[in-house]
């Protein structure tokens, strides 16, 4: 940073929005914060070890309850894509699976990665854990409200994970659910399977609501003195756009699964045309199969969003402080995060332009969906430009960041060619799009999770994970995700159908069984990596070694509570008072190379020192 | 609630009040209590839950390739042997809003503190709405009768049991919670639990007035909600 200063002149610290600090003079109102307008909140403290660890109304060990859950529901969905690359890759070793089992782990897989899974953690767990720290509260608005959504969601995964042990097992009908094939006869799982999973995706969504309401409510209502919206850390925008989308998108989605409920169950025909099966006719008649692909995919576009807003949130944060320097373009990037959330309202027929629609739909729809791509690529250059000169410390958090940011370009690249009706037409259905949404909303959200992971654990635990061991885990998971999809890419344009159980002896076979093999032992290799940081974070808790308060020198106010791990209640007696962003990293001329948002201005602006 | 004073803050009018409200430290919407902004929220989620419902009737009867029944017709209550088309249904919804009318005069008494007005004018909100419920299960007695199911009715579009069933037994549903909840405020009102700063059951928080107003929010939303299904179910 040397050479755009003037070596000899000393230099005022300025901080983010400071007045005149030229004069010397300094307002005497400089550090006011307006009066709290609320009471302090009347906190319950749970007495017995149910009430302070099972039903608890804290919102950091819901965080945990909430993430402890999805990563359970994550690792049975990880097994579910060992069985699938198993049988895709060296079938001759995977006599026991049928093509039947084959269609209930895709489906399982999907449904439990996208909803149980990062919509859960990003949302439930990071969510829960990380907004009342950040933005100053005691807890959650509504303790018991947010203690019923965790039991909801931990209810909806029992029911999901009951469907494995029914008669007929699981639902096979892709996780799309796409009627009318997902509750007729012949399709894996059409009774029992079916029934669970749409009643667990009612309760999720009833679960989610409650926890949603309060994200939101607390975002907006109870901040501390001196958070305004805009000096919010980006984490707490990206959580609370996502949880807007999902308070507006859920409902589609609760919609269809009554709907499909009642089909199944009453015999309704909401969804069901007239269907001839052997020659006879069904009693299902006069309904609309495509009314279920919009209300699946107006909740399923905005589903992608939920999982990735957060994920753009946490990296920013994780960005600018493992790189010493304020966020490039704040305000950019908030509106950049709004702008995505809204215009993700206005794209979901871009899954469906072979389920056949008016040209000039599919024309408006690719046209939103190019949209999409100038708000977030503007987020990915203002990455960059944080990065750019910056103070970077390449430690395990820096590498998923990064690992983040070029997963992310190379998967949005991709959705470019999808967006498009004619290039997608022939590109649908193929391990093309396989390989797109894995890079974009799988690895890429994933890798932002590890990230989080690694840097907050900490303040979680009160203990650093081991650094060598984790550069281990990014490395291969790394290298290995690019190992499993950038081949896909090549089997979608030769023209590898996705959801196929074998490709028997099609033309395929010769390009594509080589590549097979190769992606299913990656994907071998880098599902049994993740195991290390499981193997990490129990031996951090056994033998690791203990973490100073704010280890990364960041500025955001979870890291400034009164002990570490915070206690119910976050902040001891009083709460923080915030005065600036929490992005003032690197101030010229401030004593430490990172000023907390508690800070007042008039402790900065009197210290100065020679600039070297 | 108008005449809100905030320590340190200007409340300004219009869209600049709008500017600076946002803009500002600690809440978003000055002077609201946390519990009726969330309940907006969650009956703006609910809204679109009713809007699916609704759009998916609308893409429903609009496809299907049997006759849609004739709603006049299959609405009506015989009097004295003459069929009276929605005869029923204006009852119906007479009596849902003249219960949002008891409900507002409620909040208001509520913060007038005016216990025991408060306290029966629930009641009577809670009785207004369980008349409502109770003639509900007249009309799907009554159609049921005669052979109108969720998988087929004997006037047309197989589709209309479907939708009228599940659209108005949703609906009915939200009256009923509404119901059960206006019979819990009527004895926490009665009881005095806001007076006496008495922690919830449940919740283990101390309440206030309050409470009733956002109980309020959320039964004028099942009144307004009832306004459209009457619009496109009854009416069209």
């Amino acid at each position: 940073m040397s050479d755009e200063y003037d070596n000899n002149k000393s230099y005022q610290a300025q901080s983010s929005e400071l007045m005149d600090g030229s004069t010397g003079s300094v307002n005497p109102d400089i550090d006011y914060v307006r009066p709290a307008e609320v009471g302090e909140q009347d906190l319950y403290h749970g007495h017995s070890f149910i009430e302070k660890w099972v039903f608890c109304q804290d919102a950091k060990v819901i965080g945990v309850q909430y993430f402890l859950t999805a990563v359970f529901t994550g690792i049975v969905g990880l097994i579910l894509s060992w069985l699938m690359r198993l049988q895709l890759g060296f079938p001759e070793l995977a006599g026991f699976m049928t093509a039947e089992h084959y269609y209930q782990f895709v489906t399982m897989h999907g449904m439990i990665m996208v909803v149980y899974f990062l919509t859960a953690l990003f949302l439930g767990g990071f969510g829960n854990y990380l907004i009342p720290l950040m933005v100053g509260a005691r807890d959650m608005v509504f303790p018991y409200v947010n203690m019923l959504s965790f039991w909801m969601f931990f209810v909806a995964v029992a029911v999901l994970m009951a469907s494995f042990f029914v008669p007929g097992g699981p639902t096979g009908a892709g996780w799309t659910l796409y009627p009318p094939q997902t509750i007729l006869e012949g399709t894996p799982g059409s009774g029992m399977g079916i029934l669970l999973m749409l009643i667990s995706l009612s309760l999720f969504v009833i679960g989610f609501t409650m926890g949603g309401l309060n994200y939101m409510i607390t975002i907006l209502q109870a901040r501390t003195r001196g958070m305004t919206l805009m000096r919010m850390p980006l984490t707490v925008w990206g959580i609370f756009t996502a949880t807007v989308l999902a308070m507006l998108a859920f409902p589609a989605l609760l919609v269809s699964a009554i709907m499909m409920t009642l089909d199944k169950v009453l015999q309704t025909s909401f969804f069901m045309p007239t269907i001839l099966k052997a020659g006879e006719v069904l009693e299902y008649g006069g309904g609309s199969p495509i009314l279920f692909q919009h209300l699946f995919w107006f909740f399923g576009h905005p589903e992608v969003y939920i999982v990735a807003l957060p994920a753009f949130g946490i990296v920013s944060d994780l960005i600018s402080v493992h790189a010493r320097k304020n966020i490039f373009g704040y305000r950019m990037m908030v509106w950049a995060i709004v702008g995505i959330g809204g215009l993700s309202f206005f794209v979901w027929a871009h899954h469906m332009y072979v389920s056949g629609m008016n040209p000039w739909f599919g024309f408006f729809f690719a046209t939103t969906t190019l949209i999409i791509a100038v708000p977030t690529a503007m987020k990915v250059y203002n990455w960059i430009l944080t990065l750019w000169r910056g103070n970077i410390r390449i430690n395990t958090v820096m590498l998923w960041c990064l690992g983040f940011i070029v997963t992310f370009v190379n998967g949005g690249i991709t959705g470019i060619f999808l967006g498009n009706v004619s290039v997608d037409v022939p590109l649908s259905d193929t391990y093309f799009v396989i390989a797109h949404f894995h890079m974009v909303m799988g690895i890429a959200p994933l890798m932002v999770i590890m990230g989080a992971v690694y840097h907050w654990f900490p303040l979680v635990a009160g203990k650093m994970l081991h650094e060598g061991l984790g550069k281990w885990h990014f490395w291969i998971t790394f290298l290995g995700a690019y190992s499993i999809y950038f081949p896909m890419h090549y089997l979608g344009f030769i023209g590898v159908p996705r959801r196929y159980f074998e490709m028997y002896d099609s033309p395929y076979m010769t390009s594509a069984v080589g590549m097979n093999e190769f992606i299913s032992i990656a994907a071998f290799i880098v599902g049994a990596a993740q195991f290390i940081l499981v193997f990490n974070i129990i031996k951090t808790l056994k033998t690791g070694k203990k973490a100073e308060q704010n280890p990364w020198k960041a500025n955001s106010l979870e890291w400034y509570t009164s002990t570490v791990p915070p206690e119910h209640g976050n902040f001891g007696e009083r709460l923080p008072v915030v005065h600036r962003w929490p992005y003032d990293f690197s101030v010229p001329g401030a004593k430490d190379d990172f000023i907390p948002q508690t800070t007042a201005p008039s402790e900065v602006i009197h210290t100065e020192v020679e600039k070297t | 609630m108008s005449e809100q004073k905030i320590d340190g803050f200007e409340l300004k009018p219009g869209f600049k009040g709008m500017a600076s409200d946002t803009g500002s430290d600690q809440t978003m919407f000055k002077g609201v209590h946390w519990g009726k902004a969330m309940m907006w929220i969650f009956l703006l989620s609910d809204t679109f839950v009713f809007s699916c419902f609704l759009i998916s009737y609308m893409k429903g009867r609009g496809s299907t390739i049997v006759d849609w029944p004739n709603t006049s017709e299959v609405f009506s209550l015989y009097v004295g042997g003459v069929p009276v088309p929605l005869l029923l249904i204006a009852i119906m919804t007479f009596v849902l809003i003249t219960s949002s009318g008891t409900m507002a005069l409620a909040v208001k008494y509520g913060y007038e503190k005016n216990r025991k007005m408060c306290g029966w004018l629930i009641l009577a909100t809670a009785v207004g709405g369980l008349t409502f419920v109770g003639m509900q299960v007249f009309e799907w007695s009554k159609l049921i009768h005669e052979g109108v199911r969720p998988w087929g009715n004997p006037f047309g579009a197989s589709q209309f049991g479907s939708f009228f069933f599940m659209i108005t037994g949703f609906h009915g549903f939200h009256v009923s919670i509404g119901v059960i909840f206006l019979f819990i405020y009527t004895y926490k009102v009665f009881a005095g639990h806001y007076e006496s700063k008495k922690r919830g059951w449940f919740t283990k928080m101390k309440g206030d007035y309050v409470e009733i107003e956002i109980l309020g929010l959320y039964w004028h939303f099942v009144d307004l909600v009832w306004v459209f299904i009457f619009a496109f179910f009854y009416l069209w």
